[in-house]
């Protein structure tokens, strides 16, 4: 039986075959596709190394979790949503593309394994895929073009627009989708005029739509859309393909690989440089990243691999204050840089050392402004990483001597009296006189023993209202029945910051020197009520007994029933808990503050939109305390609203930073007497049953 | 006892304060001796000057040469040097022109040389008793200095109160002649002078000014609240103008600016003498500092210990609803 | 242009608190952390900024013991090429004068185009750079807080007072005392200290200078301290006392008084 209409494989035009065409634009287009991902992979093959290869199966379930099942695609839950049809549509539409590329030339060809009732089944299935597809394309068009949601605004001094380029990509994928579904839909209904059995065409699908549409069409006319059909999807999809790698769509590709070797720890920083131990870091040349080169190949393949879809910046605080910072553009910047020195034609560009990477392409102000929150990490539907990129570009601006002035004095103090205050070393356990009756302290630096370390970190210590957090501390150990001790004048700052701010040799030396009294002190487990200490103990520091935050301890104390705690008193107050970032999202700790301040009966508690792993940065720690950033407002302001806005007047939190900028951001928002602040510690200590 | 000299500062026929502090401070040394003032100028307001100084001085050595009509301290320590009998002991007041002559004047005249004296305990045969501070302030120290092939010494301007007993009587004596030859190594060129701010708080009559207790760029705010319900001024020193915070035309100070207000609060200052030396007028100052050994509590006449970010905004609400 | 810049090693108030020893004859010095004169670490940042504008090298000195070799050596991880320690038993409790008549010597020995020295120390003094210039008969200027090179001469501005400058132009060779706030020092990590910590610093003595130590040793100090002290405090301000409103209540009572409430 002739078939209905001539297939491409079997088409002439003009007495050439078309299926000439069908072979030659797929053998062009991979030929080009080839040469533009061998352009892009030259600068990864200069970058500096990286550890990807490690802890294959964990590698793996995340690719399962966030590519495939594209699980934090419905944080934005439109834009999520969206993005999950297409998305889904490209997977099951892949195996339609291939199929449509290789009949053009063979015409019998059927994908391996899906001759049968698969294939049929398939055949269904993508034509309703392909009509997701393009609804979804239309509803994102006109989100993008019309409603255009803000976290696309591209600010003046980042460039153009991309609204154009993100509406011509839609326009594509429609185009794909049209067009293969008129291929399909002309032979459909060729087919069912000279009844022929047709394909079935499920209705409420876009084939089904064009093949009722086009039942009535002359043969002739069906024939030649069907072969226009086919050669307009082989040119958009070679032409697509060609043309991901030039923009903001390379995720298309880049993606999977992306996430495969995404970081699957949080909160730690990576080495100076892969491969080379803590011990040989005096020999390297340079620190840090100084040039494009300098960055790891999986940190230039984060700049290829962001789409652009501002979540990370939508997240990010500093960004929310007017800080010069949006950690979107630091990738596409870096992207932008990379495609303009390693360009498609001519020879890659290498710069010689009069172009600065810090201050040609990024500034010193936008790499100092960032907290180290991780709420952009936390977003990045692609596994793109922030914190490891400007900690080297830190690094790097400090081993060429360019330190703000206000990081100097903090620094330089570290370095002398191993806190940022330049308080000397026996005023660090000064803090134990007052409650030397009530909750004694041992000081492991006259010789006491005991099973566990408090590691109490500098602003804890020496701080006069932060004091409190250690006082009450204690007080919650002894009643606990706990045997502790403080290193005091032993104890240098944990250096947590120290390290994300790019002073790696200092933060060696204070980790040294911590390692060194923690082991002398014989202690088998640490306890800490600093964030960023715990942070640090457990990810930068190593051979080090078990750490733990002091949230853990008192919610085991109180469900053994060792730490009885008196009610609220229902004085109107209504409480919420600001996770802080180093417990939060960098070392998943959500649950125990919760269930302790849940265990004070009668405590009314809400949360905060913003919460667990969205909790919104309070202005940060450590050196951040220090810096004087160029911002509209304080993180900490905009912390006190989303809190008031809650309903709550009393914010409690489990970070002496967080304690510390969200008091004074009370006092700037004019909110005393309105809205107060209390550690969960302190919180704890004054409802200790007697 | 050596002759005694002062180094008179004075501009456009204006004499400095510290004119007679020095005068004063001759007589710790020597009860008994008449020092004498040196003047060096250009110009008809010179003479007025030195006539002004006979009151106080034994002599007055007068000096003058239209090279010297801005003194630029390296003609001066020449010319010093050609003039000056041996083995004299000079005064001058620790400021920019002492700093910059004096050091080196007593090398040219191999005497000895003592700088920044706060206090003269008097002199035993040749030997000086003096005092100095050091490490910022923070501690004094009991200072000896032989004197008898001479010495040169600059005094804190403020420590000595002025000798205004004007019954010196002496006689002005024209050295111009002997000065010598008035030429300098290094070249004046002109006065840069800072940029007017928007505030001219050497005019002000209250000003609240701010230290680093201020801790935060930010939190100026507070410190412009209190002044605006006072109808005052705010003005700084120089941590808070290093920082960029403010303006150096709102610094008080020897490097800054020097006020003449009726009421001086001075919130999170130390009180350190480069400060205090901007404020001139004996005004009412109160003291706002969490360090209770601050040593502003020393000069100031009211002191309250407490934390001004925490004091101010009370301070400021109580004003406004007077 | 050959540059040297002479540095001292002092207590650092900030992150010191001074207080007097037991023997009331010196400050307690067991718990002090020191370092590089705050003046002097913007005349050896100028310094660089100079050479890195117009050539030559930046050489580091100090009169002191085996410990300101810790202060060469920072001043070299920021940039300085070569140091050198003036040290000799000889040398201790000499005054100030004293150390100008070894840095002169010092300075003969080399071919220095521009002397750069901080405008004072941990002793306010601010006198060895007058001395030494005066000693080696070249130009001076002190408080200086900006520097522009013109060939062979500078245009310099001096400190004075309400924020003016005094501008001038100085021919070279001569010594500069330089004002803090002149520039933003770089920041040196511990990553360059260690990269200098085994460059040879050259050390000499009173011989080497050719110096008689008698002349300029303790002996010959014209000036020298008997002991440190505590002033008595006097009655001092009279501190206010009670809750804070009742504190705030009196304050505006005396403000009125005063003339201080508009």
């Amino acid at each position: 039986m002739e078939p209905a209409l001539l297939s491409p494989a079997a088409y002439k035009f003009f007495h050439i075959p078309t299926a000439l065409f069908a072979f030659l634009i797929p053998l062009v287009g991979m030929c080009a596709f080839a040469y533009i991902m061998k352009r892009r992979i030259d600068p990864l093959l200069k970058a500096a190394p990286d550890k990807r290869f490690d802890r294959i199966l964990a590698r793996l379930w995340a690719v399962a979790k966030i590519w495939l099942a594209q699980w934090r695609q419905p944080r934005y839950m439109m834009a999520g949503v969206i993005h999950i049809f297409i998305f889904a549509g490209f997977l099951v539409l892949s195996i339609r593309s291939t199929t449509l590329v290789i009949i053009g030339f063979w015409e019998s060809f059927t994908f391996p394994g899906f001759s049968g009732t698969l294939g049929h089944v398939y055949n269904v299935f993508k034509d309703f895929a392909a009509t997701w597809v393009l609804i979804a394309c239309v509803v994102a068009a006109i989100r993008r073009g019309i409603f255009r949601p803000e976290r696309y605004a591209v600010p003046a001094h980042y460039g153009k627009d991309h609204t154009g380029e993100a509406v011509f990509v839609l326009a594509l994928i429609s185009t794909l989708m049209i067009s293969e579904s008129l291929f399909e839909a002309t032979l459909a209904a060729a087919q069912i005029q000279q009844l022929q059995p047709a394909e079935f065409v499920a209705p409420g699908t876009l084939a089904w739509l064009f093949r009722n549409m086009l039942i009535d069409e002359p043969i002739a006319r069906l024939q030649s859309m069907h072969i226009t059909a086919y050669f307009i999807h082989d040119l958009t999809f070679f032409f697509f393909l060609c043309f991901l790698p030039l923009g903001k769509h390379f995720h298309v590709i880049t993606s999977l690989f992306n996430v495969f070797f995404m970081r699957l720890e949080r909160g730690n920083v990576k080495p100076v440089k892969h491969g080379v131990g803590d011990d040989q870091l005096d020999d390297l040349e340079s620190f840090g990243v100084k040039k494009f080169e300098d960055f790891t190949w999986k940190h230039m393949l984060d700049f290829y691999s962001c789409a652009d879809c501002g979540r990370c910046s939508d997240n990010c605080p500093a960004n929310a204050v007017k800080r010069p910072l949006s950690p979107r553009f630091i990738s596409i910047k870096g992207r932008d840089y990379a495609f303009a020195n390693y360009p498609l034609v001519g020879a890659d560009v290498i710069k010689d050392d009069t172009y600065q990477l810090i201050g040609d392409i990024y500034s010193e102000d936008e790499i100092w402004s960032c907290t180290t929150c991780g709420a952009c990490e936390q977003e990045c539907p692609l596994g793109i990483e922030y914190i490891d990129k400007i900690v080297d570009l830190r690094r790097g601006m400090v081993d060429e001597g360019n330190v703000p002035q206000s990081l100097q004095k903090p620094l330089g103090a570290l370095e002398k009296r191993g806190n940022p205050w330049g308080k000397m070393e026996k005023k660090r356990s000064e803090w134990v006189k007052e409650i030397a009756e009530e909750a004694p302290v041992k000081l492991f630096e006259k010789g006491a023993t005991a099973d566990t370390l408090y590691f109490v970190d500098s602003i804890s210590s020496y701080d006069d209202r932060m004091q409190g957090i250690a006082q009450a501390t204690a007080r919650i150990l002894s009643k606990a029945g706990i045997d502790f001790g403080i290193l005091g004048k032993l104890e240098k700052d944990s250096g947590n910051e120290v390290r994300r701010f790019g002073e790696e040799m200092l933060f060696q030396d204070l980790k040294a020197q911590n390692t060194e009294a923690i082991l002398e002190a014989g202690v088998k487990r640490i306890v800490t009520a600093d964030p960023h200490a715990y942070n640090a103990l457990r990810k930068d520091y190593e051979n080090l007994p078990p750490v733990e935050h002091i949230s853990e301890l008192i919610r085991k104390e109180i469900e053994s029933g060792r730490l009885p705690l008196t009610a609220a008193n229902g004085d109107g107050k209504v409480y919420t808990y600001h996770d802080p970032c180093y417990l939060g999202r960098h070392n998943q700790l959500y649950e125990d503050p919760r269930r302790v301040l849940d265990a004070i009966p009668g405590l009314t508690r809400v949360e905060m939109s913003r919460s667990g792993d969205r909790s919104f940065c309070c202005g940060g720690g450590g050196l951040m305390l220090f810096y004087e950033p160029e911002e509209e407002q304080r993180m900490g302001v905009l912390r006190v609203d989303m809190a008031a806005k809650a309903g709550a007047n009393v914010i409690v939190t489990a970070c002496p930073f967080c304690l510390v900028n969200i008091e004074d951001a009370i006092k700037v928002a004019g909110l005393e007497g309105k809205m107060e602040a209390i550690d969960l510690c302190e919180l704890v200590a004054q409802h200790l049953a007697a | 006892m050596a002759q005694i000299f002062a180094y008179i500062l004075h501009k456009d026929g204006v004499v400095d304060d510290t004119a007679l502090e020095l005068a004063a401070a001759a007589k710790k040394i020597d009860a008994g001796a008449t020092p004498n003032a040196i003047v060096v100028g250009a110009g008809d307001a010179l003479d007025g000057v030195c006539n002004d100084m006979a009151a106080s001085f034994g002599e007055v050595w007068k000096v003058a040469n239209d090279a010297l009509t801005y003194p630029d301290a390296e003609i001066v320590r020449n010319l010093l040097a050609n003039i000056l009998p041996a083995d004299s002991t000079v005064l001058f007041a620790h400021e920019h022109l002492g700093m910059d002559l004096a050091p080196g004047l007593s090398v040219k005249l191999d005497a000895a040389f003592v700088p920044d004296v706060v206090d003269i305990e008097g002199a035993d045969g040749s030997t000086l008793k003096l005092v100095r501070q050091e490490f910022g302030g923070a501690v004094s120290a009991h200072v000896n200095c032989d004197a008898s092939q001479g010495a040169v010494m600059t005094i804190r301007p403020g420590v000595f109160a002025a000798d205004e007993s004007k019954s010196a009587g002496g006689q002005v004596v024209d050295k111009s002649a002997e000065a010598g030859d008035l030429a300098a190594t290094r070249k004046f060129l002109e006065i840069v002078e800072a940029e007017a701010g928007d505030v001219d708080i050497t005019k002000s009559e209250v000003l609240v000014s701010c230290g680093r207790g201020i801790e935060d760029e930010e939190n100026l705010e507070i410190a412009f609240d209190l002044a605006k319900a006072m109808g005052a001024d705010v003005s700084c020193s120089r941590p808070i103008v290093d920082a960029k915070w403010l303006p150096k035309a709102r610094q008080v100070g020897t490097s800054g600016q020097t006020v003449k207000p009726k009421v001086y609060l001075a919130c999170g200052i130390s009180g350190s003498f480069q400060h205090m030396g901007g404020i001139k007028g004996n005004p009412f100052i109160v003291a706002i500092n969490k360090n209770a050994k601050a040593p502003i509590f020393q000069v100031a006449d009211v002191g309250i210990v407490t934390d001004m970010l925490d004091f101010l905004p009370e301070l400021t609400e109580k004003i406004e609803e007077l | 242009m050959e540059i040297l810049v002479c540095v001292k090693r002092v207590p650092d108030t900030s992150e010191n608190e001074i207080e007097l020893n037991g023997a009331g004859n010196d400050i307690d010095r067991d718990d002090l952390v020191y370092s590089v004169n705050e003046w002097d670490n913007y005349a050896v940042e100028e310094a660089l900024q100079i050479v890195d504008k117009v050539g030559g090298s930046v050489t580091v000195i100090s009169v002191g013991d085996d410990e300101s070799e810790e202060v060469l050596r920072r001043e070299m991880a920021m940039g300085a090429d070569k140091g050198i320690l003036l040290s000799d038993d000889a040398f201790e409790n000499v005054d100030g004068r004293g150390i100008a008549t070894i840095l002169k010597a010092a300075v003969e020995k080399g071919n220095y185009d521009l002397i750069f020295t901080g405008a004072q120390a941990d002793d306010g003094a601010a006198q060895v750079g007058g001395m030494l210039a005066a000693m080696l008969d070249v130009p001076f200027a002190s408080l200086v807080n900006t520097i522009e090179v013109n060939g062979d001469k500078l245009k310099i501005g001096r400190e004075i007072e309400g924020g003016n400058q005094e501008m001038y132009e100085i021919g070279l060779p001569c010594v500069l005392s330089i004002q803090t706030g002149i520039n933003e020092p770089r920041y040196v990590g511990i990553r360059g200290i260690r990269k200098v910590a085994s460059v040879e610093i050259p050390t000499l003595g009173a011989a080497d200078l050719g110096l008689d130590a008698a002349a300029v040793g303790a002996s010959a100090a014209r000036v020298q301290r008997t002991d440190y002290f505590l002033p008595e405090m006097g009655d001092g301000a009279e501190i206010l006392e009670g809750s804070t409103e009742e504190i705030i209540d009196k304050l505006v009572e005396l403000l009125k008084a005063k003339g201080g409430l508009k």
